[in-house]
């Protein structure tokens, strides 16, 4: 998993590449979370085009970040999700819990 | 019924062998040639079978998984995981959406992604034995569809 972002106007930007299962997650989850403690961004928008594969460790760290974002009256925005990602977003009823843009 | 092809291979519940396992699983349903996302479908359904043995099986300790994969006639693809671990206490409600003994960095929805991306699912356990999680998964032939 890489993570890669930038930041302006209130705006962070994250890229997620690679594959996000239990094994990249809380590594993944520690990275998000340093970098909306340290930006306070009033708006997260996450990347997912790079990513290869997600299960259910991307699901429950998806939902914690958008909790994580609600908490400090910010929002996540969540696009570009791969056909594989969304199926399993769908699967967990996650999609109605998050705000996906095509 | 028959299986016409079948592997069989045992990993230490590291987690980096979760990219392996699904990898191995999709690599012998080539065979089959499956549609891509019926690929996703498997890789995502033995994803969540062997993190749960890595995860909740093993909580404190390394152990070992199993995955058995084998061709049934008719292009049906068994996916069979199993751990000697702790074992689920009370399966049908393990198996409940949402239901979770793992905090918040688990979403509590294995059972459901399992149950809705594959043909079969069946779970057997036994406290202090292990669980052994058994999946059926029908793979169209390309040519034929
Ligand atoms: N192999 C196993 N050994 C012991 N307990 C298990 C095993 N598999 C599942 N469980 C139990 O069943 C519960 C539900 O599993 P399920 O995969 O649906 O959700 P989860 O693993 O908690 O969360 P998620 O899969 O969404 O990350 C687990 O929390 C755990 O208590
Ligand atoms: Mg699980």
């Amino acid at each position: 998993m890489r993570i890669t972002g930038s930041c302006s106007g209130g705006e962070l930007k994250l890229r997620f590449s690679g594959e996000l299962d239990h094994h990249s997650a809380r590594e993944a989850m520690d990275a998000v979370s340093e970098r909306i403690d340290a930006l306070l961004p009033r708006r997260l928008t996450l990347d997912l085009s790079g990513l290869g594969f997600m299960d259910s460790s991307g699901v429950a760290l998806l939902l914690r970040t958008e909790k994580k974002m609600r908490e400090l009256d910010g929002r996540l925005v969540v696009t570009e999700v791969p056909a594989q990602s969304l199926r399993v977003l769908r699967a967990a009823g996650a999609d109605k819990r998050l705000t996906i843009r095509e | 019924m028959r299986a016409i092809n079948e592997v069989r291979v045992e990993f230490p519940s590291h987690s980096g062998n979760e990219a392996f396992a699904r990898s191995c699983a999709a690599c012998f349903a080539a065979q089959l040639d499956p549609t891509l996302e019926e690929l996703g479908d498997l890789k995502t359904a033995v994803s969540e079978a062997v993190t749960n043995a890595i995860v909740h099986a093993y909580p404190d300790k390394l152990g070992t998984v199993g995955l058995k994969l084998r061709v049934l006639e008719g292009g049906v693809l068994e996916v069979t995981v199993r751990d000697r671990g702790v074992g689920i206490p009370d399966v049908a409600r393990a198996m409940e959406p949402m239901f979770t003994t793992g905090g918040d960095e688990r979403s509590g929805m294995g059972f459901s992604i399992m149950e809705s991306f594959t043909d079969g699912l069946r779970v057997r356990s036994a406290p202090g034995r292990g669980t052994t999680v058994v999946m059926l998964k029908r793979l169209s032939r390309r040519e034929e569809s």
